[in-house]
């Protein structure tokens, strides 16, 4: 078992397919609306149609594929009034079902909207790395799932390594990661923009939000 | 929740639809039910065959299968033909019904009269494939026979006239070879998304070689979004004249290879023509303006078609003239057009002009070519009826047949078709309603029950056309049979799978092999269709016919289908398409009729003197850039300004798996549209609109988005068609909005020309 996991993904090759949405749904049963993983689409650029009636452009578009990222700092936890959002001594974060209330706290309070409440239960549930895949040293099944093999896991540390701007870099639309210290790393898209940018916006909201 | 399930058995299925891959599947089985369902974890290394990763469409199966829309009875239609309405009656009822009416319909009209239509909803199983429905129709003398396919009609026969090959592509994991690769309409990331097939070896290649990538294309593919170092948006239907800009500049700056042109092609300037020809027809004399037309196709002349800056235009045609070698290819969205033909022959050029082709990290033009092992299919026995219509012309082969005739419509076999359809076998098949052109036209001529007299639909959904069906008959899923699966078209390693059944059938399902033998017993040839095997009888029998091809395969069928998933690496290096002949012209001779690439074809001469077309078509001896009838007319107002092409979705393989609510949710339907025409039209992303034309209306939510180009729309294609009381389709599906008019040459469909109009619509009451 790893001592600290995290998600790493090639965002240069991530297209955008959504497997691993898929594969994470049909191993955990999930419910409509309750999207453990979610892939934001992330375009942007403007059009200008020139005197003779051809345009020219600068649009530019990339996908992230995004679960709980485990954060080092996890603000769901603090924001748990019940103390069933908890981590564990491998930094992965889990809700236990004996404890939450359903309350939404955490969901409003992490900015990757990580925790998803769960209608017919009346709980949040949310992604625990499939930690006993990882147990009994299988991967988890979004990694395992991914087609292009964008999507990846491994040691926090030798992932931060591995990428040479390191997490500093991540890219809008994703928070700053001074926020929560997400156990996720991102090999930028050659188009990444910073999380402050202006340019572009998310381009699929009807995919990634509560339904 | 995972850790204390305890799973009966694993077993391998597969994913069957027409997407190019075969995705090997683990199903975990659970008190008789699918519970979970994992991909090849069989691991990877270099050199090895990788893994074969499902894509979200194999992977939400579980979903599918059981799904409340599934067929568990056999069903018989009640009032009227369309209406939708059915009662559940015995198998023994339904297949009476259909042996009595295939007797009395072969002895009325004749085979001739009998019709499998053009179907790819289960494919790449070897016994539960169509194939069994051409063995019973053949044992009982055969039906009408189809060519072409709804794919690739037009870049086949573009292929076809141009090399005398229908492929010739190299592999695309010879893109480590490339310097540039070019690709017009070519979307592996949406058509060939699974991680066995062509986008994961475009991502091995990008990574090795780092080579520059540019996406011709309308809209912004994920392609384009994860590889490419840069769109070039183009107006659909536009490619042709692209290439005359480009080849204008490639002629006048002195980047072709001439040496190439002179001694491996037909008709590139006067020196190469065919002896019998007028002056003035050859390749350089349109180009350059000395043709018919007298037209310089200039890259100002290019840009006022395509939409594409001239001094762009300019600029490929040197990357495109300097980098060598190139990788030129075309995906099927060009072709798939009103002059799909031309498109196709026009792409081809690039490489032809500079002498890209039969060389590692060239091409042909064509798509990225295969790789494969010749696995063998179940014998369907000879056709004895030698007539083809192509597949496309079927509503006419209902409603028109008299008209038919090879010159006007591509007939095969025959001058004239005799002998209407009146019968129809429908398996796996969203092609009666769904899937071709025009839906409200192909309504209107279903629903008269005195032409085509007796349609028979197989199938696992309630589909759009399961609901023009007279019988319909609940097949079984892939979870519920065994099978044998090879690796599919879009894949460069060899593979098979062996399919195990899951789950006991649902309902009353049946398999394809046990319906056809049980209308084989009523039609007396039982025996000769059977060969004395049951269903899982003819898996192990082909099983052991493969091991013909692969002797290393286990000698017991038992032994092997505990291994499940076997594989084979492409052996040495990438395939290069045309390679001998590149090398040795004379001695390798390709199969067209001067042996050589026929820039100028003078069969299509022949045809363009001798075909009856419809005012507005052509068809020309070189690859011209036509105007069509889906071009919009920009000199007048015009009621439906827009174009509008209908993209492959990663929701769902053409209409395939389009009910699953988690691919639903993942990527719903929606209609892509610019920013400039959205505002221009008071809508907003996410708002219903209304897109409309001559043949229907269709609603559906709005993406606006810059990655589609101004004044083009694109409706993914295969949204299942649900007509609304007012018989306003309520799901996006773009075959509202297509026309039945083929193309030229081909015959083929050409569901990305259409012209509509888009205007916001109000909610849902």
């Amino acid at each position: 078992m790893l001592k600290r996991p995290a998600f790493f993904l090639d965002a240069q090759i991530c297209t955008g397919c959504k497997t691993c949405m898929i594969a994470c749904k049909d191993k955990n049963n999930l419910p409509m609306g309750v999207r453990w993983r979610r892939v934001v689409e992330f375009a942007g650029g403007d059009w200008v149609r020139l005197e003779d009636g051809t345009f020219s452009q600068n649009v530019f578009a990339y996908y992230i594929s995004v679960s709980c990222n485990h954060c080092r700092d996890p603000i769901c936890v603090q924001a748990c009034p019940s103390t069933a959002m908890y981590q564990d001594g491998h930094g992965i974060v889990t809700v236990d079902p004996q404890k939450c209330l359903g309350c939404r706290y955490c969901e409003w309070a992490c900015p990757y909207s990580a925790p998803q409440f769960d209608q017919a239960l009346g709980q949040m549930t949310k992604c625990d790395f499939c930690r006993e895949e990882l147990e009994q040293g299988g991967l988890p099944t979004c990694v395992a799932a991914c087609p292009t093999r964008a999507l990846q896991f491994g040691e926090y540390d030798q992932l931060e390594q591995a990428v040479r701007h390191g997490f500093g870099l991540l890219m809008a639309p994703l928070p700053p990661p001074v926020l929560t210290e997400p156990n996720f790393i991102l090999a930028p898209h050659r188009d990444a923009k910073s999380e402050q940018t202006r340019t572009g916006a998310i381009c699929n909201p009807e995919e990634v939000k509560d339904a | 929740m995972n850790a204390a399930q305890v799973f009966d058995k694993v077993v391998w299925s597969t994913c069957n639809v027409n997407c190019g891959s075969r995705c090997p599947l683990r199903l975990f089985v659970k008190e008789g039910k699918v519970v979970r369902v994992e991909p090849d974890n069989t691991g990877e290394e270099p050199g090895g065959p990788h893994e074969i990763r499902a894509c979200l469409r194999g992977r939400g199966l579980r979903r599918w299968v059981y799904s409340k829309e599934r067929l568990l009875h056999p069903l018989k239609r009640v009032g009227k033909r369309g209406e939708g309405h059915f009662e559940r009656i015995s198998w023994n009822r339904a297949l009476d019904t259909i042996a009595a009416q295939l007797s009395r319909i072969l002895e009325q009209y004749g085979n001739e009269a009998v019709f499998r239509i053009y179907g790819t909803g289960n494919l790449g199983g070897v016994v539960s494939s169509r194939d069994q429905l051409d063995r019973l129709m053949n044992l009982l003398g055969g039906r009408l026979d189809l060519h072409n396919s709804y794919s690739t009609a037009q870049i086949t026969h573009a292929m076809l006239y141009t090399y005398g090959a229908k492929q010739t592509g190299n592999n695309i994991s010879d893109l480590v070879n490339s310097k540039l690769a070019v690709l017009f309409g070519n979307n592996p990331a949406e058509t060939r998304m699974s991680g066995g097939g062509t986008i994961r070896d475009l991502v091995v290649a990008k990574q090795k070689n780092g080579l520059r990538i540019i996406v011709i294309d309308p809209r912004h593919t994920d392609t384009a979004a994860g590889f490419a170092d840069e769109w070039i948006p183009i107006r659909p239907g536009a490619d042709a004249a692209l290439v005359g800009g480009l080849a204008h500049v490639l002629i006048t700056e002195g980047l072709v290879d001439q040496d190439f042109l002179n001694s491996h092609c037909l008709g590139y300037d006067q020196g190469t023509m065919p002896a019998d020809i007028p002056p003035g027809n050859s390749y350089k004399d349109y180009i350059l303006g000395d043709g018919p037309d007298r037209i310089s196709k200039t890259p100002a002349w290019a840009a006022g078609i395509t939409g594409i800056p001239a001094r762009r235009i300019t600029q490929l045609a040197r990357e495109i003239g300097t980098a060598k070698p190139a990788y030129i290819s075309q995906g099927w969205g060009p072709q798939r057009h009103a002059a799909g033909e031309q498109s196709a022959r026009a792409i081809c050029m690039l490489p032809i002009l500079t002498g890209n082709l039969g060389v590692p990290g060239g091409n042909s033009g064509d798509r990225e070519g295969p790789f494969g092992i010749a696995f063998p299919g179940i014998p369907v026995g000879e056709n004895p009826v030698k007539t083809s219509i192509p597949c496309f012309m079927w509503t006419k082969a209902i409603d028109d047949p008299d008209n038919l005739t090879a010159l006007n419509s591509g007939l095969l076999g025959k001058e004239r078709l005799e002998t209407p359809i009146k019968f129809i076998w429908s398996f796996a098949s969203n092609t009666l309603i769904n899937q071709h052109s025009d839906i409200n036209r192909t309504k209107d001529i279903l629903s008269d029950e005195k032409k085509c007299e007796m349609i028979v639909a197989i199938d696992n959904m309630m589909t759009a056309s399961g609901r023009f069906a007279d019988i319909l008959l609940p097949a079984t899923s892939s979870f519920e049979e065994s099978d044998l699966c090879y690796q599919s078209y879009g894949m460069e390693l060899g593979a098979l799978i062996l399919r195990q059944k899951a789950i006991e059938p649902l309902g009353e399902c049946r398999t394809l092999f046990d319906i056809c033998a049980q209308v084989a017993e009523r039609m007396g040839v039982a025996e000769e269709f059977t060969e004395g095997r049951s269903n899982d009888q003819w898996v192990e029998h082909m099983y052991h016919q493969c091991r013909r091809v692969k002797p290393e395969l286990p000698e017991d069928y038992r032994d092997a289908v505990k291994t499940g998933l076997f594989k084979w690496a492409r052996p040495g290096e990438p395939y290069v398409g045309l390679r001998k002949f590149r090398d040795d012209p004379v001695r390798h001779p390709l199969k067209t009729p001067s042996g050589k690439i026929e820039i100028f074809s003078p069969r299509l001469w022949h045809m363009a003197q001798t075909w009856e077309l419809p005012a507005g078509d052509v068809i020309t001896a070189l690859p011209e850039y036509h105007s069509t009838w889906g071009d919009p007319d920009v000199s007048q107002a015009t009621p439906y300004p827009l174009q509008c092409v209908g993209h492959h979705y990663k929701q769902r393989t053409h209409s395939s798996y389009a009910n699953n609510p988690w691919l639903e949710e993942a990527a719903p339907q929606m209609v892509w549209i610019n920013p400039l025409d959205a505002r221009q039209r008071g809508i907003s992303h996410g708002d219903r609109v209304r897109i409309f034309n001559q043949f229907g209306h269709t609603l559906v939510r709005a993406k606006v988005t810059p990655r589609i180009m101004p004044g083009v729309l694109s409706l993914p294609q295969g949204a299942w068609h649900h007509a609304g009381p007012d018989g306003v389709d309520q799901n996006g599906c773009i075959n509202v909005l297509t026309s039945q008019r083929p193309s030229p040459v081909a015959k083929g469909n050409p569901q990305h020309t259409n012209l509509v109009q888009a205007e916001k619509a109000g909610e849902e009451q």
